[in-house]
């Protein structure tokens, strides 16, 4: 059975910011944001048509810098967050805001996508997160399936709560936690974990991971030295509320029990560049993605620590672990931990993958150099899943 | 006689004149009528006519025929002859009747004399009966008067003996007290057994009551004796043995014996093992005040007088050494084979003597003494041996050191061989398995410590390895003078440790280790060794044992140690120094090539390894070796491209890069970076081949430099540069990627120089490319960069199999740089070379 393939786009800039767009559940579209420090940088509204296999892109402006985060709303598809880089007298701070998507991009660009360039639109602010106590601004995290209200902003090493009102047109701080230690500590990425009813967060930074209740804003656990080098992203497995997977300049992704934080349940070391974001599959856990500054992304098929563990014993597999990545053979028998592909067709750094909210075995990933790349789990993979 | 010639006249025997003879006789018989008919032969001769000798004869035919055939002068002759032969015959016709006449006249005579002679026979013989009847009368008389007094002689004798047994019994007693005096138990014995029958059947007469009942006390007291001296045992085995006979003899039970002579030899023994187990429990049993110590050990070299006379000595002669000391393995053996062993073997052989192999008779026989003292004297001696084994290996099990192994196995090989002597007196007991068994234990036990030892000893080795590099740096000029330090390391004040000269070391040591572990393993399969030849030490020893568990498992030890190097404490990378990584690395291939087979070889040919069971192959030992190497190099390559990553990413990422100030120099970090890449070429240059390198353009750095900076680059790099045209170095670059391979930073190195640096090379410029990404750069902070990288790319290209890969990585991290620059004004060129030449 052929695969379809790959669909490459590329963007005039460089970038490293993408996120789908999470509260739109029918089309399949992912937001790219550029990072340019020349040019005004654009917000890029790529629309995949999974049947025609075509790519539909409107280009938003976003004035206020080049983007290095972005993020969407659960709950309203045209509300979107940034980090940006804002230059001003010689100084670089990293500030972050709520836009909104004027309502009428998308039928400008169905009509007439080359006029999308030429007259771009423009975002609609909303409002700034104010951050001129909490230093720069790392990431912004929508609540996860909330109903779009509440947001954290991880800045410097402070964790901010915030409840956006009057239709996310204000931002008030709700409450925020700080991460005391020694030296100059910083967060580098955070998620906020589905489970629990959302009332957990997982911050990095440096080589070790967080984890902290938003009731109390405190600390509940802590993996020191989950990695021997900075920890890049991490990601909470959807289906199952301990476990979360890490990634990071060790060339590493490691999983883990929360419950457990001496050692990882697994770990695995198949790139051979710093590994700088990892996804589970909203839906399909085994389904792991990770992106790497070797110009690669993996698709690995995690059966053992999934929650639908294909029936067999977990043990076989914990056995095997360190082969795994050996054995590129393996990965046809179905019940083996496995790569199932790597995707070579980038050829700079890749900094961000995402899965689609809307089509669960499509993927798109995007290398520092502006190309975006949206793949498919291979059906045959996809088949031995669902049936 | 003669009457009976005519009968039987072929009878006669042939003399001189027989044909004469048998010529008359045939003519008497033809006169008397009588022929022979059984002659048909002489029918045809006779039926001739003319045959004047013949039946048929016809004197007619016969004179025609002679008047025919013959002359006047014939005829003549022939009645002359005739005439003769007639007169012959007549008068030999008259001597015979003469004879025969005489004959009859003296048999009539004797006739008539016979028939005198019966006549007075008969009367004689009248006589004769006449008296016969008359003497049977008389002796009739004669015994009808002895009658009753033949009865009463009878009576009288039966009296007489009666008398004699009465009168032994009587004296019964006082002879046996006499030979108990005497201690003639034997006489005593058989006496008693004599009278003991008579003396149970008239029991209930009152006399005899007595008697028996003083009987019964003597003997009491003689069995009493008897078994004083039994239990004495001191006597002599002939005199043991009689004892034991007599008492069998005098009904004791044969079990009650058996048992009391071997828990008499129990104690006995059980006295020894004492001795032996306090040896154990109190090893420094002669350590006491000097004052009394010679008479201590004047004691212990009398008691101990059956042990071997050094031990003793040195006891005497050393008393503060050996006081101090515990007594060796081999002592204690030996007081065991002499003390429990020996006295072991005697009491199983004069117990076989007494009990088992003793002639058998009377109704001793019948008791099956044999079988039932032998299932005794198994449970016994099994008993006690169980008891000893666990001494022993208590013993040996104490045997930890490992320093000198001759000791155990003559030990040992003594234990074995005593046991020996069980095995001949005892064929069926288990004795002698079981022993064997200890010594196998014991044998494999002494494997175990091998390995930990060696491992021990690798660890170490290692420890020191450690602190050898810890101690002073390996500094760059240390490094290049290493040459000079192997002929005088001592001389330099902190001489660096030449990794070469450490590895040779190290490994040598561990090599040499191997051996001396190796023959002193070897030991037990010595040919004078008697356990040696049991198939335990012949094949499982040799291929399971030495080859397996003892060569192979440390090989595969050092690997794992060495591969843990990597997974433990790896992640930061910290606390295993780089060099030792190197240093196992290059132990491990070596290995690889050479130690393995050679070590394996030389096991297989000391202890001619039978493999009778799959043994782990060469092949797979050096690709696990080879595998261990490549590990330890990635990880050594990893370490130390994070160790000058960490040092980029810090200076990138701590600078202010906006507000910097024009640059004047090299920053210090880069040349750090140079130094540290410049020491980790000299290490690894130590210890690994040069490795092959792409051509170089030229020697130079300055040309390559050149290229790098040419004019030509400066039109390449000067588009990316200016804000008109933001995509040309996307362009540029990709195009570049497009015809160059796909870099794996973190990926596999070959066992050579080159490639090793170029894999740490490798590691710090990426670190480089994406730090500055992360970073915006003001326009001095570019033509930081810009110095930077020139600097970098003047003294990396020489160290890195292909030189395009530095300058493609530092392109990158110049465009990326240029890229993050809010206003990228990039330098001039030669302001560049000018900065970077004065360093």
């Amino acid at each position: 059975m052929e695969d379809d393939a790959p669909v490459i786009y590329g963007l005039e800039f460089q970038a490293r910011a993408l996120t789908a767009q999470t509260a739109e559940t029918d089309a399949i579209r992912f937001l790219v944001g550029t990072q340019s420090l020349k040019f005004d940088n654009q917000i890029h509204i790529i629309d995949f048509d999974d049947e025609n296999n075509i790519i539909n892109k409107s280009v938003l402006v976003h004035p206020a810098g080049e983007i290095w985060h972005i993020s969407a709303s659960p709950a309203d598809k045209s509300v979107l967050t940034t980090c940006y880089n804002k230059t001003s007298e010689s100084r670089v701070v990293t500030c972050a805001a709520v836009w909104r998507m004027p309502p009428e991009w998308e039928s400008g660009s169905h009509e007439s996508p080359d006029d999308s360039s030429n007259n771009p639109q423009t975002l609609e602010l909303l409002c700034h997160l104010d951050n001129t106590a909490h230093g720069n601004m790392a990431c912004v995290l929508w609540e996860p399936m909330g109903d779009g209200s509440r947001v954290i902003s991880l800045a410097d090493n402070h964790a901010v709560l915030w409840d956006l009102q009057e239709s996310s047109t204000k931002a008030a701080v709700s409450s925020s936690a700080t991460l005391e230690g020694k030296g100059q500590l910083k967060f580098t990425s955070g998620k906020w974990s589905p489970h629990h009813n959302c009332t957990q967060l997982a911050t990095a930074n440096d080589t070790a991971i967080r984890g902290w209740d938003l009731r109390s804003m405190s600390q509940i656990y802590c993996i020191e030295n989950a990695h021997g080098q900075l920890v890049r992203d991490l990601d909470f497995n959807p289906n199952k509320q301990y476990y979360l997977a890490s990634c990071g300049d060790d060339c590493k992704v490691k999983f883990w029990d929360v419950r457990n934080v001496n050692e990882p349940v697994k770990s695995l070391e198949e790139h051979s560049h710093w590994v700088w974001s990892v996804r589970y599959n909203h839906s399909h856990d085994q389904l792991l993605l990770t992106g790497s500054s070797d110009s690669r992304v993996i698709l690995s098929n995690m059966v053992s620590i999934s929650s639908e563990p294909f029936g067999h014993l977990v043990d076989d597999d914990d056995l095997s672990d360190g082969e795994d990545g050996h054995q590129e053979e393996k990965s046809r028998e179905p019940l083996q931990d496995s790569i199932i592909a790597t995707y070579e067709e980038h050829e700079d750094s890749v900094y961000a993958l995402e899965w689609s909210s809307a089509d669960p075995w499509l993927f798109a990933s995007l290398s520092y150099d502006g190309r975006l790349v949206i793949n498919r789990v291979p059906r045959a993979l996809k088949y031995r899943i669902l049936l | 006689m003669d009457i009976d010639q005519g009968t039987s006249p072929a009878t006669t025997p042939p003399d001189s004149d027989a044909q004469r003879k048998r010529k008359v006789h045939g003519m008497l018989k033809l006169y008397y009528g009588l022929n022979d008919e059984g002659k048909g032969s002489d029918q045809a001769e006779s039926l001739d006519p003319c045959d004047i000798n013949g039946p048929h004869f016809d004197p007619e035919v016969y004179l025609n025929k002679l008047r025919k055939e013959c002359s006047l002068g014939e005829l003549m002759d022939q009645e002359s002859c005739m005439v003769k032969q007639i007169r012959s015959l007549d008068s030999d016709m008259q001597t015979l009747v003469y004879e025969n006449y005489n004959k009859f006249i003296s048999a009539t005579d004797t006739i008539r004399k016979m028939k005198n002679d019966f006549k007075k026979m008969e009367d004689e013989m009248d006589c004769l009966s006449a008296n016969m009847s008359a003497i049977t009368e008389f002796s009739a008389k004669i015994s009808g008067t002895l009658q009753d007094q033949h009865t009463q002689i009878t009576k009288l004798s039966g009296v007489h003996t009666l008398l004699r047994k009465l009168q032994f019994l009587f004296e019964l007693p006082a002879r046996l007290n006499k030979c108990l005096e005497l201690q003639a138990y034997a006489q005593a014995v058989s006496s008693h057994r004599r009278a003991r029958c008579v003396l149970q059947q008239y029991s209930h007469m009152p006399s005899f009551c007595g008697i028996q009942d003083d009987c019964n006390a003597i003997m009491e007291q003689l069995a009493q004796q008897l078994r004083q001296k039994f239990r004495d045992g001191g006597s002599n085995a002939k005199d043991l043995s009689e004892c034991v006979e007599l008492l069998l003899q005098l009904d004791e039970p044969a079990e009650e014996l058996c048992d009391k002579f071997l828990s008499h030899a129990q104690s006995r023994l059980e006295s020894d093992l004492q001795g032996l187990e306090a040896e154990l429990r109190d090893p420094v049993s002669p350590s006491k005040p000097a004052t009394t110590e010679t008479s201590a050990a004047l004691k212990k070299g009398a008691s101990s007088a059956a042990g071997s006379p050094t031990d003793a000595s040195m006891h005497s002669g050393n008393p503060f050494l050996s006081g101090a000391s515990k007594t060796d393995i081999l002592e204690f053996i030996d007081r065991g084979c002499n003390e429990f062993v020996s006295n072991l073997c005697l009491v199983i052989a004069s117990y076989q003597e007494l009990f088992i192999n003793r002639p058998q008779e009377g109704e001793l026989a019948s008791k099956n003494i044999p079988e039932m003292a032998r299932g005794k004297l198994h449970a016994f001696v099994d008993a006690l041996a169980v008891r000893y084994f666990s001494l022993v290996e208590r013993r040996i099990q104490e045997e930890k050191g490992v320093g000198d192994n001759s000791l155990l196995v003559r030990a040992l090989d003594r234990f074995h061989r005593r046991l020996q002597a069980v095995t001949k007196l005892l064929p069926g007991s288990s004795v002698p398995s079981q022993g064997t068994e200890i010594v196998v234990q014991a044998a494999r036990e002494r494997i175990k410590q091998y390995l930990s030892a060696l491992q021990s000893f690798y660890l170490d080795s290692l420890t020191d390895v450690r602190q050898a590099l810890a101690a002073p740096r390996l500094s760059m000029g240390g490094g290049t003078g290493g040459g000079g330090l192997l002929g005088g390391g001592t001389s330099g004040k902190d001489a660096p440790p030449n990794l070469p000269e450490l590895l040779a070391s190290f490994s040598a040591s561990i090599l040499n280790q191997i051996k001396s572990v190796l023959a002193s393993v070897h030991l037990f399969t010595a040919k004078d060794i008697t356990f040696s030849n049991k198939p335990y030490f012949k094949g499982e020893f040799c291929s399971q044992g030495v080859r397996e568990s003892l060569v192979v498992s440390f090989i595969k030890f050092i690997c794992q140690s060495s591969r843990q190097f990597c997974e433990s404490t790896g992640d930061r990378g910290g606390s295993t120094p780089p060099a030792l990584l190197l240093l196992l690395s290059r132990l491990c291939l070596d290995y690889e090539t050479s130690t393995i087979s050679y070590i394996l070889t030389l096991t297989d040919e000391q202890f001619l390894v039978q493999h009778h069971s799959p043994v782990t192959a060469v092949t797979a030992l050096c690709a696990e070796a080879r595998e261990a190497a490549q590990k330890l190099l990635n990880h050594y390559v990893k370490v130390q491209g994070l160790i000058i990553s960490q040092m980029l990413r810090k200076s990138v990422e701590t600078r202010d890069w906006v507000n910097t100030i024009e640059p004047r120099n090299v920053r210090a970090v880069m040349k750090r970076v140079v130094e540290d890449t410049t020491s980790i070429d000299v290490q690894v240059g130590l210890l690994y081949e040069e490795g092959v390198r792409k051509a170089h353009s030229s020697d130079s750095s300055k040309r390559t430099f050149s290229v790098y900076s040419s004019s030509r680059q400066q039109v390449r790099y000067a588009p990316s540069y200016t804000p008109s045209a933001p995509m040309d170095t996307n362009l540029l670059s990709n195009i570049h990627k497009l015809f160059s391979e796909r870099i794996d930073i973190f990926s596999p190195v070959e066992f050579n120089k080159v490639s090793v640096l170029t894999g740490i090379i490798k590691i710090s410029l990426k670190t480089f490319l994406e730090c500055v990404r992360l970073r915006t750069f003001g326009r001095y902070g570019l033509q930081q960069i810009q110095v930077d990288c020139h600097y970098l790319q003047m003294y990396l290209w020489r160290f890195v199999s292909d030189e395009n890969l530095v300058h493609f990585l530092l392109d990158e991290i110049v465009g990326s740089a240029a890229h993050r620059c809010l206003d990228p004004a990039p330098m001039e060129q030669s302001v560049i070379e000018v900065i970077c030449e004065r360093g």
